[in-house]
């Protein structure tokens, strides 16, 4: 046991617990505030992947973005008397079903796969990740048309939001 | 050195706890971030197959920017629709949304 398993073992408890508490818990600020531990375990996971640049980007996209918007969107259509009925639905057994039953799948595609015990490779020390990235991004033989797609993705996603929320009564 | 399998089956838990947040829960908001969960997971699983079967090759964490991107889209539309939802029908309640049955 190295500590970097037990780094990983205590990272991966915190994670997934806080996650059991995002689908369980009934007040729906508290459920936003659990996905932002969730999150932030996954940034620390990344980077003990020594993936440091995608930890960064979890922080500031996820925790920065996506999770203030969901608080914004949970405390403008809030209603406080549905704390208190049944957060679950009527096919709540199933769900559970059906997720105990794809991760026991999983775990048996993994458990049969060879490719399960790779060591890692070392990385290059002099390589410098961040530079390796942005170079992939805008190189045509790399990645420059998915870069372009995904930058047309999010200006449609911004006028169609704006459009869909827009209130045409006024 | 941690084994790669650790990754998989915490992002394979991940993955599931999210699937049945997307499955069982009522309030759209909440069924959004279930798919939240989801998109983690995948991401957890990229990035460790990135370290461990390909460091050379940048494409994992390439593809793990492409799914924060797309996940910001997807959740700025989905809270567009709940709001505008909200101020018609007064309910963001998954079993009440079926205007599309009339």
């Amino acid at each position: 046991m190295t500590p970097e398993m037990l780094i990983f073992i205590i990272i991966a408890t915190i994670t997934l617990g806080a996650a059991f508490m995002v689908v369980s818990s009934r007040n729906l600020v508290h459920v936003a505030l659990w996905l932002i531990v969730t999150l932030f375990g996954v940034a620390l996971l990344f980077t003990l992947l020594s993936a440091g640049f995608l930890a960064i980007a979890q922080v500031v996209i996820y925790i920065g973005a996506i999770a203030i918007l969901l608080i914004f969107a949970i405390m403008l259509t809030r209603r406080t008397k549905e704390d208190v009925k049944s957060t679950f639905n009527s096919n709540w057994r199933w769900a559970l079903f059906i997720g105990f039953l794809f991760f026991t799948g999983l775990l048996v595609i993994l458990m049969n796969w060879s490719g399960i015990a790779a060591a890692p490779p070392e990385l290059d020390s002099r390589a410098n990740p961040v530079v390796e990235i942005g170079l992939a991004l805008v190189n045509p033989n790399g990645y420059l048309l998915v870069f372009e797609l995904a930058s047309v993705l999010l200006l449609a996603a911004l006028v169609g939001s704006i459009f869909v929320a827009w209130d045409r009564r006024k | 050195m941690i084994p790669l399998s650790w990754y998989l089956v915490f992002a394979a838990a991940l993955f599931c706890v999210g699937l049945f947040g997307v499955l069982a829960r009522k309030n759209a908001i909440a069924v959004l971030m279930g798919i939240e969960l989801m998109l983690n997971a995948v991401n957890i699983n990229l990035v460790a197959f990135w370290r461990y079967l390909g460091p050379q090759d940048i494409t994992g964490q390439v593809f793990t920017i492409m799914v924060f991107a797309v996940a910001a889209a997807e959740v700025s539309v989905g809270l567009a629709l709940f709001i505008s939802l909200y101020r018609r029908r007064g309910t963001i309640s998954a079993d009440e949304i079926d205007l599309m049955k009339w």
